[in-house]
């Protein structure tokens, strides 16, 4: 993974001890509160409910061990031995003290860390594919990039109050894995016919209140012309996005309504004067950077081992972790293996300091020492032997990690929602919950298969709830926590946004709404077939008629309410 | 003449122009910064007071307009109707970089100490910090950051480029 050198280390450091006057000036009333928030939010500090929150970025998704003990380390020291992973592969510590915050990044620099745009209306952290670069269906590495995006857009002076948060992410697979459709921008790392590698760019995608996917603005950007081009797409958003309404701020509004061939031309007009500029990219920086995203010593493997082999026969809960949980790896013999953050009665994404800890231990012992971050909320153990992966599974089974459900019901993605953030109608946790607790029989849930539910808390959509295959989203009504279904979301290179099927309702019914329209889908569909696809073909119809029948008169009332 | 201070190439000074903040107000003698619009449509006797002119316009007004004009004005200033505005970065690096402005570009409006290194940056070299505030302390602002890795109109040549040409420096 990418290290630091000395620059990238007084980067962070000056950063510190710019946050560290930051605060102190706020604490002793120089700074207003409006005119703090922007700088905290820059620094990935919200105000929330019980305490400040503060999200620590993740660049890309990686981590190392020593990383992780820090993150392990602060959850202990400054929190209450616990954090949160985030659909953005950020995390989150939910009882930091104001004061105390410029004390964790310091601990946080000291291990190349920090919490750079975490938040605000500026360009957030760079993600990817979890799998990268070990992937089975890789056709590029999409680090190197991510990585030269992140130090590019860290502390850009022309975009740091843009007039709405910007997401980049990089994907460099045959599936998409980074969600780039529901980006600002999405880039696709691919390579020409001459083996050239070339950037597809995407803009104008993203979730929150009005979702929408995005739109190719180039096909095949030359990798030498990635900054400019990307100064020329922020420049026309900057100065031509609007920021009289904060619902409609976000770039995918802006290309909606100059249409995306006029905000083509406004950026290719844009372009014409920085192309070529001092910001061309260079082969030479491309391999400094890619430099350390090199292989680790793999050993030559052979693809079966007979160990191996015996344990999956001989323990079936093995087996289905297995199944589940283990991902293909592009090196004969090894795998990578996803931790699930998804156990029964612990909020999805959350880990304790004890976990976090263990799995450094595990990377350490088993991946070459790195851990992954997922937007699933999972962590991933990227490079593990087939043969250690029956002392990997006991030992994430230890911790509480080895839940097999990876992709399937139970493997919930759910943002915080109203149980900590200040921002939620509802609440997510219990939710997640309890649909979790409905689907307590392990069989059922292999026979159901993949299946993806999406929680937000909030039209935010920090939960993606657009993109579940059954997505659940928490609205006020009239002062209550009223939850709405949509189905036939996805996310991956054919990405939809799922349909609302119907009035909202209150959270003692999810439980029971989901088990129906889960039955409804056993019942309708071929063999094989997964849930999205029998939604995709049957529609939205016997899903809703399943779900409202037996409470007509009620749903009366709902309709008349929504 | 003004008796208020402002920060200009990184020292405190007393600022030499007058704010013309209305376009229908009296001109008072000295240098002047004058609305967009009254230099549109007054130019000929701005041009016939032998002083040197400033033009003030608002960070989302469109520069382009000013473009056959920098070489006349000694003084730009790009107002900041408040500070989490960010139109007027991107109007203060088109005037630098595209429209070649020379002279002294100057922030004005809600411009405080916590913004003034990335204005820099874009090419601003002047900045009337709101009154309200500690001129001295957001002098400091300034040298937050000793490296950047970003081309901007202060060190147009990003970080990937210097460092390639100095490696040894940048070995951690």
């Amino acid at each position: 993974m990418y290290k630091y050198d000395s620059i990238d280390q007084k980067i962070v450091d000056e950063r510190v001890a710019q946050f560290r006057g930051q605060t102190e000036r706020f604490l002793r009333g120089e700074l207003s509160e409006d005119e703090f928030r922007p700088l905290r939010l820059q620094n990935g500090l919200y105000v929330q409910k019980h305490a400040p929150m503060l999200r620590v970025a993740i660049p890309y998704g990686h981590l190392s061990s020593k990383q992780m003990r820090m993150l392990a380390h602060i959850a202990r020291k400054y929190d209450r031995g616990y954090a949160h992973f985030t659909t953005r592969q950020n995390i989150q510590y939910n009882w930091p003290e104001l004061k105390r915050v410029p004390d964790i990044l310091a601990d946080l620099a000291t291990v190349e860390m920090h919490a750079i745009q975490t938040s605000g209306n500026c360009i957030r952290n760079t993600t990817s594919d979890q799998f990268a670069g070990v992937a089975h269906d890789e056709l590029i590495d999409p680090r190197p990039y991510a990585e030269l995006i992140r130090q590019w857009s860290t502390f850009h002076p022309e975009f740091a109050y843009l007039p709405r948060k910007f997401k980049i992410a990089v994907n460099g697979a045959v599936e998409d894995r980074a969600g780039t459709l529901f980006h600002d921008i999405g880039i696709h790392t691919v390579k020409t016919d001459d083996g050239e590698v070339v950037f597809r760019i995407l803009v104008g995608g993203g979730l929150g209140r009005t979702p929408i996917l995005g739109h190719v603005i180039r096909e095949a950007l030359p990798k030498q012309h990635l900054f400019t081009y990307l100064d020329a797409i922020l420049r026309v958003y900057n100065r031509f996005g609007r920021r009289d309404n904060m619902y409609k701020a976000r770039i995918k509004i802006l290309v909606k309504e100059l249409g995306l061939e006029k905000f083509r031309a406004e950026v290719e007009a844009e372009w014409a004067h920085l192309k070529d500029g001092p910001s061309t990219l260079t082969q030479a920086e491309i391999d400094r950077v890619a430099a350390y995203f090199i292989d680790p010593d793999y050993e030559v493997l052979s693809a079966v081992d007979a160990d191996y082999e015996r344990n999956l026969l001989e323990h079936k809960a093995f087996d289905r972790w297995v199944e589940r949980n283990v991902f293909g790896h592009k090196q004969a013999g090894y795998a990578a293996v996803t931790l699930s953050l998804k156990k029964t009665g612990i909020a999805p994404g959350d880990a304790t300091d004890l976990q976090l800890d263990a799995v450094a231990d595990l990377a350490d012992e088993f991946s070459y020492g790195e851990i992954r971050v997922s937007h699933e909320q999972n962590l991933i153990l990227a490079d593990v032997k087939n043969r250690d992966l029956f002392t990997v599974w006991q030992r994430a089974k230890a911790i509480g990690f080895a839940t097999p459900n990876i992709g399937l019901l139970t493997d919930i993605i759910a943002c915080p929602g109203g149980d900590f953030c200040s921002l939620a109608n509802a609440k997510s946790i219990p939710v997640a919950e309890a649909i979790q607790r409905r689907f307590d029989d392990l069989d059922y849930l292999f026979d159901i298969g993949d299946i993806a539910i999406n929680i937000s808390g909030c039209m935010n959509a920090c939960g993606h709830h657009h993109v579940g295959h059954i997505g659940i989203l928490g609205v006020d009504k009239h002062g209550a926590e009223f939850y709405q279904v949509t189905i036939g979301g996805s996310q991956g290179l054919q990405a939809a946004l799922g349909k609302v099927i119907g009035p909202s309702f209150a959270q003692d019914e999810m439980a029971d709404v989901v088990e129906k329209l889960i039955k409804t889908y056993v019942a309708l569909r071929f063999e094989d077939e997964h849930f999205l696809d029998t939604a995709k073909r049957v529609g939205i119809e016997p899903f809703k008629a399943s779900v409202y029948n037996k409470k007509a008169g009620h749903s009366e009332v709902e309709v008349a309410n929504v | 003449m003004s008796s208020l201070k402002i920060i200009r190439d990184g020292v405190i000074v007393n600022d030499d122009w007058t704010l013309v903040a209305d376009q229908d107000a009296a001109w008072p003698s000295g240098q002047l910064i004058v609305p967009l619009k009254v230099w549109g449509l007054r130019k000929h006797e701005l041009l016939a007071r032998a002083e040197p002119i400033g033009v003030w316009l608002d960070g989302h007004g469109d520069v382009a307009i000013l473009a056959d004009s920098v070489g006349q004005l000694s003084l730009i200033a790009i107002n900041f109707p408040k500070f989490a505005d960010g139109r007027g970065y991107s109007a203060a690096a088109l005037l630098r970089t595209r429209y070649g402005f020379k002279g002294e570009l100057r922030a004005i409006g809600d411009v405080l100490r916590d913004q003034l290194f990335y204005m820099q940056r874009v090419g601003f070299n002047a900045f009337a910090v709101r009154a309200d505030k500690d001129i001295a302390d957001a002098l400091k602002a300034l040298n937050d950051f000793s490296e950047t890795y970003q081309g901007s109109t202060d060190q147009p040549v990003p970080l990937f480029r210097r460092r390639a040409a100095h490696p040894s420096e940048s070995s951690a």
